[in-house]
């Protein structure tokens, strides 16, 4: 097992109430598992309490046999790659550079990178369908291009566990679904665990091997996605009529006309 | 080649100063003048020193607060230097080192100043905030710094005038060996902290995804770069803009990559400040202007093209 949350509780510092409690979560290598929930749900909590940036109040995250806390930063980035939500690069870069940063968690303090390190990054291109990307600048790329690139950066760290934060938010319809496609091939043949942050629910229906759907910090459903989510826990969480469908052997949630009251 | 250029010219630099003077040394004597071996090789050599660190910590900086804006003096580490050193010429602990203590003191107490102004809820650092900070302890101290000259002395109020242009005409062997002692330690600490500071860039949450330990780097780049600004007030004053424009150029040439960029900021910024020393005490000889103003003189205008070029898209 390549995660282990167990039952964890969070609460933000002068918060009236818990961001997060009696949460688990466990990933076996070969995974894709999804946490899905509506915004303020406790999703990017859970990430932080996973990847050790803060320490749950009750309960513990597990990181192979380590708690994630007590990780080293480095030695975690060669165990987990992670796609954050959110960054930008306060100086100009080119795709090459960006993914070789993917190599420092495995440069020792004062050693140049090596041909391994070259070998990794050109992988992970590869991997990543971005090779011919990799003499460009950063800014220069589109939003599915750039996803691509920080894909094969995480990927270049060579992790046994990778995690996407809302990879999807400003990528098109084709975008998105190559980007899960991708993933999965990561999690299936390759071996990886991958855990995917989205509320793409109909996406993480169709390529996750298990959910977990967060409300208001409590899990409100885990499991393989066609056993749990229905259509009362998924309007419950929602708060919005659905209808379900099944596609792919997926369930699909179609959200139903409600017109606002005009007043 | 672009490390051969700029090894030829530190050493056009530190020749020329060398060379270059009031008083005019036949080349066949170079080796053997005493003003060369007593005034102008140390004084080329201390503004290496000085050049070098002032520019390492402005990369340093720039990194640490991921704003290419950033240098030294903007955040108001210069300033607090200078102010300690006024006070310790005001209060009369002279001597070659009270005034690094003063300046390092001073400088310490900018710092600490700016880093708790620039810590918000949960105790992260907010660069933003932190320049916010910088610019205000800055105008602080230069309001105690000028309340402490007016009341002084008009002869000790010259001396604080001009040394807070900055000048190297206080250099000596002694100096030299105070800042060679001084410097190597931020030095190396700025050179480890390389890697996580390309990876600072991204922002702080991806630099630790990637393996950074992001606090421990904020804290010791900023203690670095407050040693070496400090060290370097302490022996010339405040000279500003090295800090800001040499960065920006290696950053053009070199790229984004601190195990290179830092030490190119360290070479050019050497270069930089001997070549405007050399100007500053030639072009009015035999009298001499402070060398903060050609770098001023220098800077601002080439500081105003870069802003430009950094407007575009």
């Amino acid at each position: 097992m390549i995660l282990d949350v167990r039952d964890v509780t969070y609460r933000y510092p002068g918060a009236a109430r818990d961001a997060l409690a009696g949460v688990s979560l466990a990933l076996d290598p070969g995974e894709f598992v999804a946490v899905l929930g509506p915004n303020g749900s406790g999703k990017t909590t859970l990430l932080r309490i996973a990847l050790g940036a803060v320490r749950p109040a009750a309960g513990e995250a597990l990181v192979g046999d380590r708690r994630a806390h007590d990780w080293e930063p480095q030695a975690l980035a060669r165990a987990v790659g992670v796609v954050p939500q959110r960054e930008e690069s306060a100086f100009p870069l080119r795709v090459r550079d960006a993914v070789l940063l993917g190599r420092y968690p495995h440069l020792s303090p004062w050693a140049p990178a090596g041909a391994a390190d070259y070998a990794a990054v050109e992988r992970a291109l590869r991997a990543c369908d971005a090779l011919p990307l990799a003499d460009r600048w950063l800014a220069t790329l589109s939003g599915g291009e750039y996803q691509r690139v920080r894909l094969a950066r995480a990927l270049a760290q060579e992790p046994r566990l990778l995690v996407l934060d809302e990879p999807t938010a400003s990528l098109d319809l084709r975008h998105e679904m190559e980007l899960f496609e991708r993933t999965r091939l990561l999690a299936v043949p390759e071996g990886l665990a991958v855990l995917v942050i989205t509320h793409h629910v109909n996406l993480a229906t169709r390529f996750a091997d298990r959910v977990l759907l967060l409300h208001d910090g409590r899990p409100a459903a885990q499991g393989r996605p066609g056993d749990v989510l229905t259509r009362g826990t998924v309007e419950r969480v929602f708060d919005w009529p659905v209808a379900i469908a099944q596609f792919d052997g997926a369930p699909q949630i179609v959200p139903l006309r409600r017109p606002l009251e005009v007043r | 080649m672009r490390w051969v250029l700029l090894g030829l010219a530190a050493a056009g630099a530190l020749g020329a100063a060398v060379v270059l003077g009031p008083a005019a040394i036949p080349l066949a004597e170079l080796g053997t003048s005493p003003i060369v071996r007593d005034l102008r090789l140390p004084r080329a050599l201390l503004a290496f020193l000085v050049g070098g660190a002032l520019a390492t910590a402005g990369t340093g900086l720039q990194g640490l607060l991921r704003n290419p804006l950033a240098d030294p003096f903007l955040l108001g580490l210069s300033g607090g230097a200078g102010l300690g050193v006024v006070l310790a010429i005001a209060l009369g602990w002279g001597g070659p080192w009270g005034l690094p203590v003063a300046a390092f003191a001073g400088a310490m107490g900018a710092m600490v100043l700016v880093y708790r102004l620039g810590l918000v809820s949960g105790g992260a650092l907010d660069p933003r905030t932190m320049l916010l900070a910088g610019v205000a302890v800055g105008a602080f101290a230069a309001a105690v710094t000028t309340a402490i000259v007016s009341l002084a002395e008009a002869s000790q109020l010259r001396n604080a005038f001009l040394w807070l242009w900055g000048g190297l005409s206080g250099a000596s062997w002694q100096t030299v060996a105070v800042l060679a002692v001084y410097a190597p330690v931020p030095l190396a600490v700025l050179a480890a902290a390389a890697r996580p500071l390309d990876l600072l860039a991204l922002g702080e949450e991806p630099a630790r995804y990637l393996g950074a330990d992001v606090e421990r780097v904020k804290r010791r780049v900023y203690l670095a770069a407050s040693l070496l600004t400090a060290a370097a007030v302490a022996v010339s004053g405040v000279i500003g803009f090295v800090g800001l424009l040499v960065p920006h150029l290696a950053r053009l040439v070199w790229g984004h990559r601190h195990g290179a960029l830092l030490p190119a900021a360290f070479v050019g910024g050497g270069t930089l400040l001997t070549l405007a020393d050399t100007l500053a005490r030639t072009v009015v000889a035999p009298r001499e202007l402070p060398v903060g103003i050609v770098t001023a003189l220098v800077g601002v205008p080439v500081f105003a093209l870069l802003l430009r070029r950094w407007g575009a898209p």
